[in-house]
């Protein structure tokens, strides 16, 4: 019996210093390369400023900061322009097909961004289809959409989603007796929305919108695809890296630390801000749907609907493409329709397919496994190591996606651990960046969990390990499973790391529609665009059928 | 009788603080033992500490003459019952109340004669094959119930189980517990804040404030002879009076503000002109209207307002010194006394307690 409490405890002890090392192999490892790299001048090896120095003093460098900030505010502001009346709309009113409405609004933020550029391009760059279309028939050019205007486009039909995810969970905690109360003191309507209903929701939508700032501050696909001359930091940071010419580790990994201390003072102001801001509701009667008016009906349906339909045209639109025919390199579209981007991808490129699945499976059942480890340690045996893990967890929030991709390489190109180029260097960075989201639910999960529910389970006799097993385990599993599907989703997408860690062998399907879409118009990129869409409906509905709710976390 | 959890000189701290400083019990085997007290007082520390949940700082807890102090929970071979159930929800009731046997590796046949039994006896078979979220509290309370009681334990435990169920359901529930563990005879240690609920289930209770046993005893014992005020008040509802002693060769007796003397000959320790607490309960208290009443041979009192309750009519008087006073009588068929009306209070000696003024020590023999 001694000897059995005994190897219980070694088990969280082995578990905890396990994580430990992994966090500082994989993680506290290469940051700090990264921030050694960039304080140490590359000829001379010794400690020097002159990278940051260079940054902050040439204009090509330094703009890119500010044109980063211009970006990533205004896509801020109109993310929370459209989402949030959306989601009052939403909650508020009877809208036909509110499940699919749902469906499609998330649907439309569950592609790389850098896609949806792609598609706008094609669309309305300067051959694109509606731009032509104007031209032949009302002899009018419209404005070019490259630069700060098309990123602002593509983010923000990408991202308002965002906003409209968190503020019609606020609107769910809405008391229905408060706008009864409210409406009994005179106030209804518009009035109302914002002297009650928008005070209500403003943490959420402060937190929607900061979140929103970090992603569009982060994305780099965007810019590299649609900004033209209108470059960001990210851009740089990968240009720097691995650009065609004049490359610069160091300097690249300065900039890296740049975008790390200011990422990681937006992620303070926002800590403090919803904390500041923060009350708790929960209703006890949720709001009650009503049926507007046939005009405002209209509209309604109007304004929903229009929305989704802007921000999927893109998708729509590379599907149309994925079934033309083209040319015998794939590269031209014809008229007619066929079926030779798929025969070429299916012939040549099915190994991304394969990788996609791969590489992104195992990195989600290591999330999984280590989510639950994690947060149970967090929550539920609390010491010091365990608060440092905890700590350590939260850190690649404010990693940017290509600092991640930089350090692991800096890291491991040596011959102890020679991970560059392999699958498992990919899945390390999938997992570092997706972690620490799974962890946050796990821990609100668990959390949920009454401790007298173990304590039940041990006072039965099972051991702390059965109970974990038997009871904790399935206990967090509805939601866990839940929230692994979106993280599949946010995996088979991702591109900032793996666009510097892939090699030929390791290639995923988004990363393989980057490199072909980069080159030019393509009916294949198309085509791997259209599969990868059907595995997101099809994650996303199997999302729907596990779901208690509907509840989506992101 | 035989005493079956012996504890010893427990203490517990958490941290700094001492939540139970120096506590000594016994329970006998068979014994349905309740900690009673105050929200806060140390109740469910103490039987945390018994079910092998808290650390114990310092103490010996026994089963038998087995010392458990190390002893896993999982080895302890308690059945416990929780404030919120604890029910697993993922898992049917069936498997709920089989759970704790399939830890201990029984042939499958026995697990399910062994659950079905104790489901028929919480009356819960009919959803045996459902998901406990699907049932109402009471449910859910006799599968926990069920589920504790299965493993067919040494000692049972429970922390405020019904606290959770509405009024009704609460006095249901009570009978049923005291029912079944009248039936099995399992050694049973019960924690709650409602002393009603105490005295309803319990064999002996043990009266806690602030981590230490004011007083243990039967339900009776403790309503009729508390040893301290603080127990004379927990229990049930009482008037605390102002008295001094006075000692003659008539015998002793009380002496109360407005010249009402009150022979007591039953105590003990006292002092002439000692000021006294004495606790009074509201049924102790009897109304004399008419030729009885009148100063010296009464409490002169004034009807505030009364209240009628059916069986019970209950009065808030004022005595002269402004002090409220609550008086419970046996509805009667003629008027009730109206507000506002001169009476007059008489005291039934020997149901009474008297304390030492700062209420630890009682004077009654
Ligand atoms: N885990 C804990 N950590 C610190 N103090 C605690 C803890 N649990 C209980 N206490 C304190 O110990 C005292 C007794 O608590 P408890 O046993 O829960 O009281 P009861 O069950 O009688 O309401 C209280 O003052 C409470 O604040
Ligand atoms: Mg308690």
């Amino acid at each position: 019996m001694v000897r059995q409490r005994k190897w219980q405890h070694d088990f969280w002890f082995v578990a905890s210093f396990a994580i430990l090392g992994l966090y500082l192999l994989f993680m506290v490892y290469p940051l700090s390369t990264v921030v050694r790299q960039s304080v140490v001048d590359e000829t001379t090896g010794r400690f020097s400023l002159r990278y940051m120095r260079q940054f902050f003093s040439q204009p090509y460098y330094y703009r890119t900061l500010l044109n980063s900030f211009k970006v990533a505010i205004t896509t801020g502001f109109a993310a929370v322009i459209v989402g949030t009346p959306l989601a009052y709309l939403y909650t508020m009113y009877e809208v036909r097909g509110r499940k699919t409405l749902q469906l499609l609004i998330i649907l439309s933020s569950m592609s790389a961004p850098f896609i949806g550029a792609y598609a706008w391009i094609l669309l309305l760059g300067r051959a694109g289809a509606i731009t032509k279309f104007i031209q032949t028939t009302f002899g009018y050019t419209i404005p070019n959409i490259y630069g700060f205007s098309g990123i602002l486009l593509v983010l923000t039909t990408k991202l308002f989603p965002l906003v409209f995810l968190y503020v019609s969970g606020a609107l769910k905690n809405v008391d229905n007796s408060l706008l009864e109360a409210s409406a009994n003191m005179g106030c209804t309507g518009v009035k109302r929305f914002f002297t009650v209903v928008l005070p209500l929701c403003m943490p959420s939508i402060l937190a929607a919108s900061l979140m929103v700032f970090m992603r569009a501050l982060a994305d780099f696909g965007t810019p590299l695809m649609i900004g033209e001359g209108y470059m960001t930091f990210p851009v740089i940071i990968y240009n720097q890296y691995i650009g065609e010419v004049g490359t610069n580790q160091n300097f690249a990994s300065a900039i890296s630390v740049i975008a790390i201390i200011i990422t990681l003072c937006f992620f303070l102001v926002q800590r403090y801000l919803s904390n500041r801001h923060s009350f708790s509701m929960s209703a006890m009667h949720s709001l009650e749907r009503k049926k507007a008016s046939a005009v405002g009906n209209f509209f309604i349906h109007l304004y929903a609907y229009g929305v989704v339909a802007i921000s999927l045209l893109p998708q729509v639109y590379l599907i149309f493409l994925s079934f033309r025919k083209t040319s015998t390199a794939g590269i031209v579209f014809l008229e007619g329709y066929s079926l030779k981007s798929y025969q070429q991808v299916f012939s040549n490129m099915g190994g991304s397919i394969w990788n996609t699945i791969r590489i992104c499976g195992i990195a989600l059942f290591i999330i999984i496994v280590l989510a639950i480890l994690i947060s149970y340690l967090v929550v539920r045996r609390r010491n010091i190591t365990n608060a440092i893990i905890d700590s350590l967890s939260m850190i690649p929030y404010i990693i940017p996606g290509a600092v991640v991709g930089i350090s692991l390489i800096t890291s491991f190109n040596n011959p102890y651990l020679p991970l560059v180029g392999t699958a498992t260097i990919m899945i390390v960075s999938m997992v570092i960046r997706r972690i620490p989201y799974t962890i946050r639910s796990s821990v609100a999960i668990l959390s949920q969990i009454p401790l007298s529910i173990d304590e039940a389970a041990e006072s039965l006799g099972a051991g702390k390990i059965k109970t974990l097993v038997q009871i904790t385990v399935p206990m967090m599993l509805n939601g866990i499973f839940a929230g692994a599907i979106m993280s599949w989703v946010t995996l088979i997408t991702e591109l900032s790391s793996s666009i510097l860690l892939y090699s030929f062998r390791t290639q995923t399907l988004n990363v393989a529609i980057y490199t072909m879409v980069a080159k030019g118009a393509d009916g294949r990129a198309c085509a791997l665009s259209t599969i990868l869409m059907l595995f997101t409906v099809a994650s996303l509905l199997l999302f729907n059928k596990f779901s208690k709710d509907g509840e989506i976390m992101l | 009788m035989e005493s079956w959890i012996k504890i010893r000189n427990a203490m517990k701290k958490y941290g700094d603080f001492v939540a139970i400083p120096d506590i000594s019990l016994d329970i006998a085997r068979g014994e349905f033992f309740t900690l009673l007290g105050p929200s806060g007082c140390g109740k469910t520390t103490l039987l945390r500490m018994i079910a092998g949940f808290n650390t114990i700082e310092g103490g010996e807890f026994y089963f038998g003459d087995r010392l458990i102090n190390d002893l896993d929970p999982a080895k302890r071979n308690i059945g416990m019952v929780f404030q919120n159930y604890a029910i697993f929800p993922h898992l049917s009731v069936r498997k709920n109340v089989a759970f704790g046997l399939t830890n201990r590796k029984f042939p499958q046949e026995t697990i399910q004669r062994q659950a079905t039994k104790f489901m028929k006896l919480m009356k819960i078979e009919e959803y045996a094959d459902r998901l406990p979220e699907k049932l109402s509290g009471g449910q859910q309370q006799r599968v926990a119930l069920a589920r504790a009681l299965a493993i067919e334990p040494e000692v049972l435990l429970m922390d405020e189980p019904l606290s959770n169920l509405d009024a009704k359901l609460r006095v249901e529930m009570r009978e049923v517990i005291k029912e079944i563990q009248n039936r099995l005879r399992i050694t049973t240690v019960y924690v709650t804040h409602d002393q009603e609920e105490a005295m309803a289930v319990s064999d002996r209770i043990a009266v806690m404030d602030r981590g230490t046993i004011q007083q243990i005893g039967s339900p009776k014992e403790l309503y009729q002879r508390p040893s301290n005020l603080f127990v004379a008040t927990f229990l049930g509802r009482t008037n605390i009076l102002d008295a001094t002693l006075y000692l003659s060769e008539d015998g002793n007796g009380l002496h109360f503000a407005g010249g009402y003397d009150l022979p007591m000959p039953n105590l003990k320790n006292v002092k002439n002109g000692q000021r006294v607490a004495v606790s009074v309960r509201p049924e102790e208290l009897v109304i004399k209207e008419g030729e009885d009443v009148g100063r010296g041979k009464c409490l002169m009192a004034k009807v505030v307002y009364s209240t009628f309750l059916g069986l019970n009519t209950h009065y808030i008087v004022e005595l002269e010194n402004e002090k409220r006073v609550e008086i419970i009588q046996e509805s009667q068929i003629y008027d009730i006394i109206e507000n506002g009306t001169v009476i007059g209070l008489t005291i039934k000696a020997e149901k009474i307690n008297v304390f030492t003024e700062d209420g630890l020590t009682s004077l009654v023999k």
